[in-house]
């Protein structure tokens, strides 16, 4: 991955407890964050990019889904900066943002854009940055497409 | 209300204290606010062949109504928790509505009570949409936030518009003896609260509340019979957007231009026959969003409405005359349907409403998920 920026200057001991339960359906996505890709499922039929996993196109309802790397470009639809600590673990990180993206390939996705040096706003380029928080696991947050 | 056999009136009303209620149980604040209700409308517990409920949000018990049954000592023929979040107050409405159509019983009892304030709120903190947590999205106000950051992006909504909802419901929950907050704020006020999630502060946000609230259906001819005026369910509209919020195709839209729509052309009225709104009003942003939705104003221009005093009594529209969920208590819109009725018979005292015919009632849950729109008239209110 020569496109996609991983970072671990950050500290994000303790993060594996916010992750989601790793099942049989979500494990290639969490599998290609931990190996520095993001993936999402692509329907064999109508060719449309899809996320959460399903085992079924959410578009047309073929069961022909795949899983294939994707760049994860894309734009700010809507964030916040948040203030209230709701997480023990995101303390060393408040404010933060937490932005709403349209990726270039369809879905939006949630994520976090921490260490921002000037506030982004609605219809920013964003590119995705893959946290790593031990060998095993890592996660998606967005920092703008020009850092 | 067209389409149906019989018309349908709410002929009793009732709740307990709000904000904080340390001793009483969901299930205490459930039958209390019923049996307020009944004794409002001038009947027992004897007369009731329903039992609906919406769910405690704090806790989400099972087979819910069938408790609050017992609690009760009734046995009735219709019983059901709907889990249409806010919407709900309006859903159970419908329901009821149908039941009786059916044949299947003439009074009903709606109910909503909780104490996520002595109890958990725990729910009301959680993460949002699947994998939200490594996102850092926590809590319902960073959600709504979410939408409102994409309507004020889209129609230019300010922060300082936003700030005068938060500023009228205030002023109204001021004349209301039961609500929580009753201290008038200014706009200085309202900017200078801590954030809570950009664009929101703290002002932007209900309160998590303890209490309850309940109301009675029944039929027309029935409702002629009792103690007080019967106030007529003239039209009801669902709309349901739907889908995990921020994947939704437009984020900032609610469900109330479509609700509206329907409720509008049920009852065969308009938006000019309304006299007051009572809108869930979780976030400021929410009234907002659905007055531009209704058609009441343009989009982009509610902000403006409220912040030239339309939408306080003695305004074009007044909005929220008990303080809503913003004031009054951060119930989840039980509340609304109580005041309308109220304003509509004539007893606000201090916050009452000139002469009111039509009042609405906007009830929406989720993040802006499902929308249901209520009109209610006295009788004779604009040309049944």
């Amino acid at each position: 991955m020569n496109t996609m920026n991983t970072m671990s200057t950050l500290n994000f001991d303790g993060f594996g407890e916010l992750f989601p339960e790793i099942t049989e359906l979500n494990k290639p996505y969490w599998d290609g964050l931990a190996q520095g890709e993001v993936r999402l499922q692509k329907c064999g039929a109508c060719g449309k990019y899809q996320y959460p996993a399903e085992t079924f196109c959410y578009e047309c309802g073929a069961q022909k889904m795949a899983w294939v790397k994707v760049a994860a470009e894309g734009t700010v639809y809507s964030f916040i900066v948040v203030h209230q600590l709701y997480h023990k673990l995101l303390k060393p990180f408040m404010p933060y943002t937490v932005a709403i993206v349209q990726m270039d390939e369809g879905p939006r996705m949630l994520a976090a854009m921490l260490g921002l040096k000037s506030p982004i706003a609605i219809g920013d380029r964003v590119k995705p940055c893959i946290r790593v928080v031990d060998n095993e696991r890592a996660f998606l947050t967005y920092v703008p497409a020009n850092e | 209300m067209r389409n149906k056999r019989q018309r349908y009136c709410i002929v009793g009303v009732g709740n307990t204290a709000y904000g904080h209620t340390p001793g009483l149980s969901q299930t205490a604040l459930n039958v209390l606010a019923i049996r307020a209700a009944l004794e409002d409308a001038g009947l027992t517990t004897k007369d009731l062949h329903g039992v609906l409920t919406k769910a405690p949000t704090s806790t989400f018990p099972r087979m819910w109504a069938p408790q609050i049954a017992e609690a009760l000592r009734v046995k009735p023929n219709i019983v059901g928790t709907l889990d249409q979040a806010g919407a709900t107050n309006i859903g159970l409405i419908q329901y009821a509505i149908s039941c009786i159509e059916l044949g299947q019983g003439e009074v009903v009892a709606i109910a909503y009570g909780d104490n996520p304030r002595t109890g958990t709120r725990e729910n009301y903190a959680r993460a949002r949409g699947g994998d939200g947590a490594v996102a850092g999205l926590f809590g319902t106000p960073s959600s709504y936030a979410l939408a409102a950051r994409r309507r004020m992006h889209e129609y230019g909504t300010t922060k300082e518009q936003l700030g005068h909802v938060a500023m009228t419901h205030r002023y109204h929950a001021s004349l209301n003896p039961n609500a929580v907050y009753q201290d008038p704020i200014t706009l200085d006020d309202y900017l200078n609260a801590r954030w809570v999630a950009e664009p929101f502060g703290l002002l932007d946000c209900c309160p998590v509340s303890d209490g309850g609230a309940a109301y009675i259906v029944t039929t027309e001819a029935r409702a002629k019979e009792l103690k007080k005026a019967p106030i007529y369910i003239r039209g009801i509209g669902q709309s349901h957007p739907s889908w995990e919020f921020f994947r939704r195709p437009d984020l900032a839209a609610s469900g109330a231009a479509e609700s509206g729509r329907l409720c509008f052309a049920s009852a065969g009225m308009t938006t000019a026959d309304v006299d007051f709104c009572e809108i869930y009003d979780c976030f400021t942003i929410v009234p907002v969003i659905t007055l531009e939705e209704y058609g009441f104003v343009p989009r982009g221009k509610a902000g403006a409405f409220y912040q030239e005093g339309h939408t306080r009594l003695g305004g074009k529209l007044p909005c929220n005359t008990s303080g809503g969920l913003l004031s009054e208590t951060g119930m989840p819109g039980t509340q609304l349907v109580c005041e309308a009725v109220r304003q509509l018979r004539g007893e606000c005292g201090v916050r009452q409403v000139k002469n009111p015919a039509v009042g609405l009632v906007s009830q929406q849950g989720g993040i802006l998920t499902t929308h249901a729109t209520m009109l209610l008239s006295v009788e004779g209110g604009r040309l049944q």
